[in-house]
C-alpha cells in the first residue's frame, strides 16, 4: 500500500516537474490599454482566436496544442522589451511585437537568442534582406512597398503620368512615419512629381496647420502614414476642407474601421492599402464562429470578427502557424524549437492551394520566403471605404511595387547595418 | 494685397480658434487650482470620461457590459433605446457631479492640510484609475460623438472671400471652432459672473485666497471642493464634447491636457480670463510659427513651440499673464 502511494506520488511529481511538451508557445505582445488600445484590441483578439480555433478544430498544429501568452505593452517600447525578456524563457517560438519601436529594440536580442521575429507590414523595412537579418521576417509587404503601391495607384488615377503632379505625405512624426520618405523621394525623381512632407506630432489630435497647408497648396494626392487618433483627425480635417476622398490614401495602419467611423459619412471614398483581404467571406470565419465565438472561447466579445485589424491579427497568426507546419516537416518533429521555427519561416511558401486548404482562399497574396528574401514580393491591394454599407471594399488586385527603386534602398540600408554590427553574410 | 497676406490672416484666425479649444481644457485646471491649490492631473481624463459617458448614454450602451458578459457569459450590449442629446448631456453632467462627490468623500477629505504635492500625486492616481474605470465601464472602442454641432469649413465665408487675391481660395474657418468660441466665451462669462455675483462664488474666492480664514468664518471646505470639482467636471464635459466631435471619443482625448499646460503657464494658473487669453496667444503663436518658419525646419513645430512661447512669458512674468503674484511675508 505504502509502495503504491509512493509510486503514485513519484509519478505525479515527475509529471508536474516535466516541461509542458505539448504546447507550441506564441507570445502575443498586445496593447489593450493606452492611447492605441482601440487598435491593439482587435489585433490581439484575432491572433488569439485563430490559435483557439486550431486547438478546438484540429487539436493544435501537427498534433501539438498551441498556447498564446499575452503580455501587455501599452504600445510602449520599454514595456515591449520587458515582455520579451519575461516570455522568451517560456519556449516562445516567434515574436510579433506589433510596434516598429519594439521591433528595432528586439532585432539584436532575437538574433542573439536564436528566436525568430515576424513583423507583418511594420518594423525595419531593410530586414527584408535575410542575408543580414537572419532572424527577422517582414513578409508579405513592408512600408516601402506600401509607398510604392500608393504611388502606383495614383499613377493609374493620373492615366500613367505623374509628372507635374504633386503628392503630400502626412506622416506620424516618428521612426514609423518617416520610413517611406526615402522611397517617395526616389519615386518623385523617377516619375517627376512634387513631394510635400507634412509631419504630425504624436498623438495628432491637432492638425489644423497641416490641413490648411494642403488647402493652400492643393496637392493632387495625399498619402498618410498615421496611427491612432492621428488617422481619425486627418480624415475629418480632409473632409472639412473638402479634399476629394478618392485622392486620399492611407498605409495599412491608417485603414481600419476605427479610422473612418468617427468622421461618419464624410469619410466615404477614403482609400487605404492592405496586404490581406477584408470582411468575413472566407470559410475560416465559419470555423472561428462555431469553434471559438459561439463556444464562448473568444478572446474578446466577438464583435471585432471580420474587421480589418482583427483580420490582420488572424492573418499573422495563420502565417506563423503555417511556418510551424513547414518547420515540423523539415525537422521531422512536432514539438519544434524557436530555431526550427526560424527555418520554417525561411522556407515558407504561401500558395493558392494551401490557402484554400485552410479556409483562407483569396485572403492574401501568394509568396515564397527564402534565405535572401525575408520580405516576400511586397504585394498589396487597395481598399475603399463605403460609408453607406459601413464596409471596406477591395478595389484592386494584390499588385507588385516598384522593386527597382526599393531593392537598392533595402540593399544599402541593410549593408550599412551589417557594417555597423559586423554581420557576415548569412546565406552563403 | 497678395494671397499670402490673406493666408496669414487665415492662419491667425484659425490659431485664435484653436487656442480657444485649448482654453476649454485649461479652464478645468484653473478652477481646481484656484480653489484648492491643486494641479489636477486628472483633468484630461475627466474630459475623456465625461465624453465617454455622454456617448454611452446617447447610444443606450449598458455600462460594464463587457465585464458582465465575461463573468456571467451573457451577451449584453445595449438597452435598445437612445437618449436624446440634451438629456444625455444633463445625465452626463449628473454623473460628473456624482464623481465630484466621490472624489471629495474618498480622496480629498482624507488629505485636508496635506502638502499640495500629496494632493497632486493623489490626482495622478485618480487619473490612472479613471482611465481603467472608463474603459471597463464603456469599452475602449472609438465612438462617434454627434451632438448636432456643424462641422467643416464655413462655405458662405469661403465663397464670399474667394478671389480676393490671385491664388486665394477664400477664408477657411471651421464651423465647429466657431461654435467652440461662442461656447467658451459664454462659459467664461458665466464662470466670472458666478464667481463675482453669487454667495457660493464669493465663498469659492474666499477659499482660494485663504482656506484657513474661510474655514474660520464658517465656509465648508468640503462643500466648496464638491462644487469646484463639479464645475471642473462640467468644463471637462464641454471640452470632451468639442474635442470628441473632432476625433471621436477615444483614449487619446485624455492627452489634450498636454495642450493645456503651456496655456496655463502663460495665462496663469489662477485666472479664468487668463486661460482664454493664454490659449489664444498659444494658438496664434504656434500656428504662425508653423506657417512662417515650420517649412524651413522640417515642420511639426507646434508641440514644442507652444512650450517655448510659454517659457519666454514665464521668464518675464513667473505668475503668468493674469496670475496672482504670491508674496509671502516673514
Amino acid at each position: 500500500m505504502k509502495l503504491t502511494k509512493l509510486a503514485t506520488f513519484a509519478v505525479t511529481a515527475v509529471m508536474a516537474a516535466s516541461p509542458v511538451l505539448a504546447d507550441l508557445v506564441f507570445p502575443s505582445l498586445s496593447y489593450r490599454t493606452g492611447p492605441y488600445a482601440a487598435n491593439g484590441t482587435p489585433v490581439a483578439d484575432g491572433f488569439a482566436d485563430y490559435y483557439t480555433m486550431l486547438n478546438e478544430r484540429d487539436g493544435g498544429i501537427g498534433g501539438v496544442m498551441t498556447k498564446v501568452i499575452e503580455c501587455e505593452t501599452g504600445y510602449s517600447t520599454e514595456k515591449g522589451v520587458e515582455c520579451y525578456e519575461s516570455t522568451k524563457g517560456e519556449g516562445s517560438l516567434v515574436y510579433m511585437p506589433l510596434s516598429t519601436g519594439i521591433t528595432y529594440q528586439l532585432i539584436p536580442k532575437v538574433t542573439a537568442d536564436n528566436i525568430p521575429m515576424l513583423t507583418t507590414g511594420y518594423g525595419r523595412t531593410s530586414a527584408a534582406n535575410g542575408d543580414v537579418f537572419s532572424h527577422v521576417f517582414n513578409f508579405p509587404a513592408n512600408y516601402w512597398n506600401g509607398a510604392s503601391a500608393a504611388v502606383n495607384h495614383f499613377l493609374e488615377m493620373a492615366d500613367g503620368d505623374l509628372s507635374g503632379k504633386s503628392i503630400a505625405l502626412v506622416y506620424h512624426n516618428s521612426a514609423y512615419g518617416k520610413e517611406p520618405i526615402r522611397t517617395l523621394e526616389e519615386l518623385a525623381s523617377k516619375l517627376g512629381f512634387d513631394l510635400t512632407l507634412l509631419p504630425v506630432d504624436h498623438p495628432g489630435q491637432e492638425q489644423k496647420s497641416q490641413w490648411l497647408q494642403i488647402r493652400r497648396e492643393r496637392p493632387d494626392f495625399v498619402l498618410m502614414y498615421g496611427w491612432g487618433v492621428m488617422n481619425q483627425v486627418a480624415i475629418q480635417e480632409a473632409a472639412n476642407i473638402r479634399f476629394p476622398m478618392e485622392n486620399f490614401m492611407g498605409i495599412w495602419w491608417s485603414g481600419s474601421e476605427n479610422d473612418v467611423m468617427a468622421a461618419g459619412d464624410a469619410s466615404n471614398g477614403y482609400k487605404a492599402l492592405t496586404f490581406h483581404n477584408v470582411g468575413t467571406g472566407f470559410p475560416v470565419f465559419d470555423d472561428i464562429a462555431s469553434y471559438v465565438v459561439d463556444a464562448g472561447k473568444a478572446a474578446g466579445t466577438g464583435e471585432h470578427v471580420g474587421t480589418v485589424l482583427y483580420n490582420r491579427g488572424m492573418y499573422g497568426a495563420m502565417l506563423a502557424a503555417e511556418a510551424v507546419k513547414v518547420a515540423q516537416r523539415i525537422h521531422g518533429v512536432a514539438d519544434i524549437t524557436p530555431a526550427m521555427m526560424r527555418d520554417g519561416l525561411e522556407a515558407l511558401e504561401i500558395t493558392d492551394e494551401n490557402m484554400a486548404a485552410i479556409g483562407f482562399g483569396g485572403f492574401g497574396p501568394n509568396f515564397k520566403v527564402s534565405c535572401e528574401n525575408h520580405g516576400g514580393p511586397g504585394l498589396s491591394a487597395v481598399i475603399q471605404w463605403d460609408s453607406a454599407s459601413q464596409s471596406w471594399n477591395v478595389i484592386s488586385d494584390f499588385a507588385e511595387s516598384d522593386m527597382s527603386v526599393i531593392q537598392p534602398l533595402i540593399d544599402a540600408d541593410s549593408a550599412a547595418y551589417a557594417a555597423e554590427n559586423n554581420i557576415a553574410s548569412q546565406c552563403n | 494685397m497678395s494671397a499670402n497676406f490673406f493666408y496669414t490672416i487665415e492662419v491667425i484666425a484659425n490659431g485664435l480658434m484653436t487656442g480657444v479649444m485649448y482654453s476649454l481644457v485649461a479652464l478645468g485646471f484653473v478652477l481646481i487650482f484656484k480653489a484648492s491649490g491643486v494641479f489636477n492631473y486628472a483633468q484630461g481624463v475627466m474630459a475623456l470620461f465625461a465624453a465617454m459617458t455622454l456617448v454611452g448614454l446617447q447610444n443606450g450602451q449598458i455600462p460594464f457590459a463587457h465585464l458582465i458578459n465575461t463573468i456571467f457569459g451573457t451577451h449584453l450590449d445595449k438597452f435598445g433605446w437612445e437618449v436624446p442629446t440634451f438629456l444625455a448631456i444633463i445625465l452626463a453632467l449628473g454623473v460628473m457631479i456624482g464623481f465630484a462627490f466621490l472624489v471629495e468623500r474618498y480622496i480629498l477629505k482624507h488629505l485636508v492640510n496635506q502638502d499640495p504635492i500629496i494632493l497632486f500625486m493623489a490626482t495622478i492616481g485618480l487619473a490612472y484609475f479613471m482611465e481603467g474605470f472608463g474603459d471597463l465601464m464603456w469599452g475602449s472602442d472609438i465612438k462617434k460623438l454627434d451632438v448636432g454641432l456643424p462641422q467643416g469649413g464655413n462655405v458662405w465665408l469661403e465663397n464670399a472671400t474667394e478671389g480676393w487675391a490671385n491664388g486665394f481660395y477664400g477664408f477657411y474657418i471651421d464651423n465647429l471652432d466657431m461654435w467652440a468660441t461662442v461656447i467658451a466665451v459664454a462659459l467664461v462669462a458665466s464662470l466670472i459672473a458666478f464667481s463675482n455675483y453669487t454667495k457660493t462664488g464669493r465663498a469659492l474666492r474666499a477659499v482660494a485666497d485663504d482656506n484657513q480664514a474661510a474655514l474660520s468664518v464658517g465656509i465648508s471646505l468640503r462643500k466648496i471642493w464638491v462644487i469646484v470639482w463639479s464645475l471642473a467636471g462640467f468644463v471637462a464635459l464641454v471640452a470632451g464634447i468639442m474635442w470628441g466631435a473632432k476625433s471621436g471619443v477615444q483614449f487619446s482625448l485624455s492627452l489634450i491636457a498636454l495642450k493645456a499646460l503651456p496655456v496655463l503657464m502663460l495665462g496663469g494658473f489662477t485666472s479664468i480670463p487668463g486661460a482664454i487669453v493664454g490659449g489664444m496667444i498659444i494658438g496664434v503663436g504656434e500656428k504662425l510659427f508653423e506657417f512662417a518658419i515650420g517649412p524651413y525646419i522640417g515642420g511639426a513645430t507646434e508641440n514644442w513651440f507652444a512650450y517655448v512661447l510659454a517659457l519666454i512669458f514665464l521668464v518675464f512674468r513667473p505668475q503668468g499673464l493674469f496670475g496672482e503674484k504670491i508674496i509671502e511675508r516673514v
